[in-house]
């Protein structure tokens, strides 16, 4: 019976994963980056919703809405003032101003939060529901259905607002879409805000999960996330999805059945032989190479 | 003849060899001429040695990156095997060999075949891939080194070598050492690297990088990065051009990391995780892709920064950040190009007019 337990519970791990690797795949399908600092807004998400919950008194939802609020507008700033300088510039240049921008914001959280962990508040309802001999708590199912929810929500945005099409447009090309009219910076803001809001809603899940939160607390879950993108086929919001969720599950999996210490070993050399099998991810395009 | 030879030092082809040959060689006199009037502080002293093993990680890293055009996020990986053998072998071999120079060589040279064959492991997989992809498995091999490192004990007494993975179960006769402790990694490291053994790394990397740039693969390595399709069309064999300089890569890394594993007394295997194999890649754009002199002249200057910001406490790192993004930024700017190149046009043509 443990194994539907490890399995929901991985699907939980996954769905944190998901969220965060949506951000990533969609600034990687329309800006063509690799934007590293995501975790790092994660980070920033996780103090925002403990200062709400901690200092200001505010209940769960208010928290979640302004942490998602200050996030994609960081995202959007971060944008604008790093990243739109260098939209023609080499895609190395683009990758170490993004870390960059990630040791500006871990060395800048540090000074105004001090290094020392957090304890972050429980605000989700505690206890589970029994599923045989062991119990699956609340919070999981509630990550679970938020992972579903977001999706959800994305999806019917990306494919039935003009906006989402706009994206779209942007992701297959960048020069055709500005001639039809589309504001291409304007999109890629869109993307920022779109992809930060949700590593807020991440953070929060990530956080209630693991209490402790010091500035370095995205660091781990950005490189799964980006892992987890990578698997799916990294420009594709389903694949982000389904990446998110394979790789939650293979990791408490690897951590149940084989090897608490390994467990990350174990899932980047899934990883690996994913690629191995499928170079660009499980549901990638395949781009075929012109001569 | 004495003439001709300096004509060609100093032609086109051949000046950045020179340059960072010369580079590297007088800031050697210079800085132990400062030693030994005692007028280097602590502080910079203690930096010397982990200066030059970024120096030869970064050469490396620049010969993947730069030369052959292979992004590699996981170069801390390959600095992890090379200074956990080398230590390895010190530890083991301290009772037998005194001598520490042999002991370094010994440590060295191991800490590279274990690089190098690290690197054939992971380069034939990670070879077949491109781009983003190739990235992205590169970091993953960097972890999955970095957490079995982590879970890896080694001991010895006189009844031989112990070795244990996951769990540790060893029990060691009196008298006996541990060499490796799992996550606590190396303890008791006896110290015998220094800067001399470290410049000397440099040079030796430094002949071997030019050598092969220089050489018919290295045309054919440059070739692939530049045209894959054309390149295989005239018949490079583009797998063995990729393999040759991702193990070359490895290799150096592997110096590298042995070097600097045994400049310090206890070496923990975290030290080198992604951010390390994020800081080298950052020298190495920073130096100009396969750019070598740009790259020594940026890694000294990158590590020395957060040093030299000190007084400004807890901001240097702040300012660090800052000063990277904004690098970037201007260096990618097409006014502030355009100004750098005007600048080295009237600059040459002065010195044309003066040679004349």
């Amino acid at each position: 019976m443990d194994f539907l337990s490890y399995f929901i519970n991985g699907l939980g791990l996954g769905s944190v994963y998901a969220i965060i690797a949506l951000g990533y795949t969609m600034v990687y399908g329309i800006a063509k980056m690799l934007n590293f600092a995501h975790g790092d807004v994660i980070m920033v998400g996780a103090y925002v919703a403990f200062f709400a919950v901690n200092s200001f008194h505010l209940p769960l939802i208010p928290s979640t809405l302004l942490s998602v609020l200050i996030c994609a507008i960081l995202g959007v700033v971060v944008e604008g003032l790093a990243y739109r300088p260098l939209r023609s510039a080499s895609s190395l240049s683009v990758l170490i101003t993004a870390i960059g921008v990630s040791y500006f914001l871990q060395n800048a959280a540090q000074l105004l939060w001090s290094s020392a962990p957090k304890v972050f508040p429980s605000v989700f309802p505690s206890g589970g529901i029994a599923l045989g001999d062991s119990t699956v708590s609340y919070l999981t199912i509630i990550t679970i259905a938020v992972c579903v929810l977001v999706m959800a929500c994305l999806t019917a945005f990306i494919n039935k607002t003009s906006t989402g099409r706009a994206m779209r447009a942007c992701s297959e090309d960048k020069g055709a879409a500005a001639l039809m009219g589309i504001n291409v910076n304007r999109i890629i803001s869109i993307t920022f805000a779109i992809g930060s809001g949700l590593a807020a809603v991440a953070a929060i899940l990530l956080s209630a999960t693991y209490p402790s939160i010091s500035p370095t607390l995205g660091a781990m879950p950005g490189i799964k996330a980006f892992t987890a993108a990578v698997f799916g086929g990294i420009g594709s919001i389903p694949g982000a999805f389904l990446g998110g969720l394979l790789l939650g599950v293979i990791e408490i999996f690897a951590k149940a059945y084989l090897s608490t210490q390994l467990s990350d070993a174990i899932v980047f050399a899934v990883l690996i032989v994913v690629l191995l099998i499928k170079p660009s991810g499980l549901l990638g395009k395949v781009r075929r190479e012109k001569v | 003849m004495k003439n001709n030879i300096f004509s060609k030092l100093l032609d086109a082809k051949h000046r950045g060899r020179t340059g960072s040959f010369a580079l590297v060689i007088i800031s050697y006199i210079i800085i132990e001429a400062l030693m030994h009037t005692g007028s280097l502080s602590s502080l910079f002293s203690s930096l010397l040695v982990p200066v030059t093993c970024y120096i030869v990680a970064s050469i490396g890293l620049n010969m993947n990156v730069g030369i052959s055009g292979e992004l590699n996020l996981g170069q801390a990986g390959f600095m992890s095997v090379g200074a956990f053998t080398a230590v390895s072998v010190s530890g083991r071999l301290a009772p037998i060999m005194p001598n520490p120079i042999i002991r370094l060589i010994f440590a060295i040279v191991a800490g590279i075949i274990m690089a190098a064959v690290f690197g054939i492991i992971i380069g034939i997989p990670v070879l077949k891939l491109e781009g983003d992809y190739l990235a992205i498995v590169t970091l993953a091999f960097g972890q999955i080194i970095k957490s079995i490192i982590t879970n890896m004990y080694l001991g010895f007494d006189d009844t031989g070598l112990h070795f244990s993975f996951v769990e540790k179960t060893m029990s060691l006769n009196p008298g006996g050492k541990m060499l490796l402790d799992g996550p606590m990694g190396a303890t008791g490291v006896q110290r015998i690297a220094n800067f001399t053994a470290g410049v000397i790394l440099i040079l030796i990397s430094l002949i071997v990088v030019y050598n092969i740039i220089y050489s018919r693969s290295g045309r054919a390595i440059m070739a692939a990065r530049d045209n894959r399709i054309a390149a295989e069309s005239v018949g490079i064999d583009i797998s063995k051009t990729k393999m040759l300089s991702f193990v070359l890569s490895a290799s150096l890394a592997g110096a590298a990391g042995a070097l600097y594993g045994l400049n310090y007394s206890t070496l923990v295997p975290a030290k080198f995780d992604f951010n390390t194999s994020i800081l080298i890649l950052v020298y190495v754009v920073l130096g100009g892709l396969g750019n070598m002199t740009g790259t020594i002249i940026s890694t000294v200057i990158l590590v020395l920064l957060p040093e030299l910001l000190r007084s400004m406490q807890d901001y240097r790192m702040l300012i660090y950040a800052v000063v990277l993004i904004a690098i970037m930024i201007l260096t990618n700017n097409d006014r502030v190009k355009t100004f750098f190149a005007g600048l080295r046009q009237s600059i040459f043509r002065k010195k044309q007019e003066g040679s004349v």
